[in-house]
């Protein structure tokens, strides 16, 4: 399976173009990186791609099948700050379950602990959320991982732990990786090729 | 002159908590005693005795008699009952059609939205009390149309809070995620969205409920309402007025004063809820 976006592109309301042309191909397993200054556009374009925002202009495709908005969509995005993305009316084990039901072994990769389940987000960590929502994201189902600044506000030690578990999954399943990052050493570090937006 | 310490520190006697408290058992009271002398009141007593006319308050008849010999102690207690059950059933009718009206407006797309604000627009441009005659005049009056006249009158305002607040949540970015993650929109609405408003609907719900009640008495008194021979507070209050100028105040003095008893202490308790509840005020 191949994601690709073909002349995307996006602005709000009748502003300014945030950008036009952007095109962008990944093939499965290949780990793509995105970088560029801020305001440019990178997390709309992310969300584009995840399906969260429809393009003004261009085409988002699948093995070049536009991608049905029903059931479960085979990119999915982790957002930025994980204590928006996890309702804080639930239990931690009800937000994980709401794709999929991890096992155990995924559970000990991500360093997530059993007692933390049955926990409300507000006692947890950023850190702790964000390994929920990037194992959420992880679905069976998932084709394409989209990392907008995924461990960003995490420290160093956690920021190797989660990516180390992403890459081995990658690799298990062959899935592609979009990571957006303002850090170059991360960048450089993961990806097989970058793509500037400007 | 400056303020001593202690004196800053000084706690008022009955802080927020204790007030509520105080003003559940109060309404906790008032509704125990409407229902168990709904139950067990007899209703002997309220049947015409000529001997004992217009007496006033004693031991006897704690609320005196009327022009009848009717105890107004228990006429007022069965007008409370019938006021507070109209109250219950017109406030939840209300709530629900607030409920489903806000959460359509907020989901079903522009249309929906456009003309679902503009009932509610309509609504709220009228003063309530017009349109509620207006209804329960049209439904021939009685039970059902005062009914069905609260119902219909009292769910703008809340509509307009739950319609906003599905809007807030809609745009969350976890109602997005789990979009995408193949749920449907029933399963949405009813996981996520659902749990996000109900404390405002039973905050609405707390505040609506004394609102119909003196809506109710109102056109009830206004004889518009319930029929004469119910024994509901507006009844008891408009018939009173006839015999008030012959000094007998205990006739409208007591039913009213529940009324007012009744009604202020479920304004106060939804209004400690929703200070309670909403996090926007919760530092008050």
């Amino acid at each position: 399976m191949q994601l690709e976006a073909r002349d995307i592109g996006f602005r709000y309301g009748n502003g300014a173009w945030l950008f036009r042309g952007v095109n962008l191909t990944v093939k499965p397993g290949e780990i793509v990186g995105i970088v560029g200054p801020s305001g440019q556009g990178k997390t709309t374009f992310a969300r584009i791609l995840a399906g969260f925002e429809e393009p003004i202009e261009g085409t988002v495709t699948l093995d070049g099948f536009s991608v049905q908005n029903k059931g479960y969509y085979p990119v999915q995005l982790v957002f930025q700050h994980p204590e928006k993305a996890i309702n804080p009316r639930w239990k931690m084990h009800k937000s994980l379950h709401e794709g999929w039901k991890p096992d155990q072994a995924l559970l000990d990769t991500f360093g997530i602990e059993r007692e933390w389940l049955t926990r409300w987000p507000g006692e947890l960590s950023g850190g702790e959320l964000q390994r929920f929502c990037v194992l959420r994201a992880l679905g069976p189902e998932t084709r394409f991982l989209i990392a907008d600044e995924m461990t960003t506000m995490l420290d160093a030690i956690t920021q190797a732990q989660i990516w180390h578990a992403v890459l081995e999954i990658s690799r298990k399943r062959n899935m592609g990786i979009v990571v957006i990052s303002h850090e170059a050493k991360l960048i450089e570090r993961l990806c097989d090729r970058v793509i500037e937006l400007v | 002159m400056l303020s001593t310490p202690e004196e800053k520190n000084k706690q008022p006697l009955l802080n927020q908590r204790r007030r509520m408290l105080l003003t559940i058992v109060i309404a906790l009271l008032f509704l125990l005693s409407v229902v168990l002398g709904g139950l067990f009141l007899d209703e002997g007593r309220i049947a015409t005795n000529l001997n004992e006319r217009n007496v006033p308050p004693s031991f006897d008849h704690l609320f005196g008699t009327d022009w009848l010999g009717r105890d107004m102690f228990t006429r007022t207690i069965m007008g409370l009952s019938l006021s507070i059950g109209v109250g219950l059933l017109g406030a939840t009718g209300s709530a629900l059609i607030a409920l489903v009206l806000g959460m359509t407006a907020a989901s079903m797309g522009r249309v929906a939205d456009r003309v679902i604000s503009w009932i509610i627009d309509l609504f709220l441009s009228v003063p309530h009390l017009v349109t509620l005659i207006l209804i329960a005049f049209t439904l021939g009056g009685g039970f059902k149309g005062i009914v069905i006249g609260l119902m219909l009158t009292h769910w703008p305002s809340l509509a307009r809070v739950v319609r906003a607040e599905v809007l807030q949540v809609r745009s969350a970015e976890y109602v997005q995620m789990s979009k995408q993650m193949g749920k449907p929109r029933w399963w949405i609405a009813l996981h996520h969205i659902l749990p996000h408003i109900s404390p405002q609907i039973l905050i609405g719900f707390m505040l609506l409920f004394p609102h119909v009640i003196l809506h109710e008495a109102a056109v009830t008194f206004l004889g518009l309402g319930l029929s004469p021979h119910e024994p509901a507070i507006g009844i008891i209050l408009s018939e009173s007025m006839k015999y008030l100028s012959s000094g007998m105040w205990w006739l409208a003095f007591f039913p009213g004063l529940c009324l007012l008893i009744v009604v202020r202490t479920f304004d106060q308790i939804g209004e400690y809820l929703r200070t309670l509840i909403d996090p926007t005020r919760a530092h008050e």
